[in-house]
């Protein structure tokens, strides 16, 4: 038993992480770029007129993976912060606060990019209904656990607060899943579900799941790139941080 | 039981109490998230009268007509939800995706002849995005499935 949970545990440690981070890293930046050359390709030139909005509704293909990627982000950083909390492994946290910054960029695109399509096509650039406004939370959500957590300067506090108020803060992701179901909003339901399929036509379909996988690596990508920064600054004392070539120079 | 799952339990207790509490405060609210109201919901009476609320449905098709109005252009039209309709009335300028048939949410009052007098008229989308080859060709479907019904279906 011990032995397997020290197995689980090997990556949990920062000096062992950072190269390996480095690695995941290189990768999704590669794939970030491949797949957002091909999505936005398909999203501008391939990817059909819609009958009933023109070419408006394009937008979608940023603001869709934008928003799902804002909610899973959080569902990622509270797992961190519970895993934290729990486990009181260091690397947890740093791993939810390495997220935080592209969860709060995540939800602030999905917000004004779905200002720009809300404007021409309901006729308002905004309105307070359950769908918009949850969202509106959760980027408020992702300020204040960066503000909370930067406020406090000690660290292992401002890292135990930090993973209090992300762990708070997840009622709010099934409310805005579930928000244009619930209750009547402005903000049409879900075009694509597990449960109903899809809505769309198939090759908006796969531009949309392609872009939300380009943002899927960039959002790994800065990640790993954040929190190798962070590892850095926090073990800057240990003797494995003075010896890295990097750091030698 | 080992510190850490004191901890984890008590993360669980933690979360639940919040999930629970959470659920009631939404029982509680109940349709007050709402944006808007139906037409069946309006003609029941359950959208504040006197106040200014939002009533949302379905255009219904061959109800829209413009009365001019000296200066004014007014809009005049029917909010449906398939069950019960309320009559519109509004001058402004309406959304590029409003038509007949479209889903619209209407913000203003009741007036007193029955009539909803609006102040901001929004286009709600649906969920279907399809090009327009698929959409005419869904279209032409269901006239001939409509058709196949009415000239087959003799019950």
């Amino acid at each position: 038993m011990s032995s397997r949970i020290l197995n689980w545990f090997k990556f949990s440690s920062p000096a062992s992480f950072y190269p390996l981070a480095g690695t995941i890293g290189r990768v999704s930046t590669l794939i970030a770029v491949a797949l957002l050359a091909v999505g936005l390709y398909m999203s501008f030139f391939v990817a059909p007129t819609d009958y009933k909005q023109g070419e408006g509704y394009r937008i979608i293909f940023i603001h869709v993976p934008a928003a799902w990627m804002s909610m899973f982000i959080y569902v990622v950083m509270a797992f961190w912060a519970a895993m934290g909390l729990v486990f009181r492994t260091r690397l947890s946290f740093m791993m939810a606060r390495a997220l935080a910054p592209t969860g709060a960029l995540m939800t602030f695109i999905a917000l004004w990019t779905g200002a720009f399509w809300g404007k021409p096509m309901w006729g308002t650039w905004w309105v307070w209904d359950a769908r918009l406004t949850s969202e509106l939370i959760l980027f408020f959500l992702y300020v204040g656990y960066i503000a909370l957590q930067g406020a406090i300067p000690d660290v292992r506090r401002g890292d135990r607060a930090g993973a209090i108020l992300l762990l708070v803060g997840v009622v709010n992701i099934p409310i805005i899943y579930f928000s244009v179901k619930w209750w009547n909003t402005l903000h049409q339901g879900a075009s694509v579900s597990i449960r109903e399929g899809s809505s769309m036509s198939a090759i908006m379909l796969e531009t949309m799941l392609i872009m939300t996988f380009a943002f899927w690596a960039y959002a790994i990508a800065v990640a790993m790139a954040r929190v190798r920064l962070i590892i850095l600054e926090r073990e800057r004392e240990t003797r494995w941080v003075a010896e890295l070539p990097e750091v030698k120079l | 039981m080992k510190a850490r799952h004191k901890r984890f339990a008590f993360l669980l207790v933690g979360l639940s109490v919040l999930g629970v509490a959470a659920w009631l405060v939404f029982q509680a609210l109940g349709n007050n998230l709402s944006y808007f109201f139906s037409p069946t919901e309006v003609v029941e009476g359950k959208a504040p009268e006197g106040h200014v609320f939002r009533l949302g449905g379905l255009v219904q098709p061959g109800s829209f007509r413009r009365e001019d109005k000296g200066q004014a252009v007014v809009a005049r039209f029917v909010v449906t939800d398939n069950h019960q309709s309320v009559e519109v009335r509004y001058s402004g300028i309406l959304p590029d995706l409003f038509q007949e048939g479209q889903g619209v949410i209407a913000q203003g009052r009741m007036g007193p002849d029955g009539v909803f007098m609006a102040d901001e008229v929004l286009a709600k989308h649906d969920e279907n995005y399809m090009p327009p080859e698929v959409a005419a060709a869904l279209e032409e479907g269901h006239r001939k499935g409509v058709a196949n019904m009415a000239t087959g279906g003799g019950q």
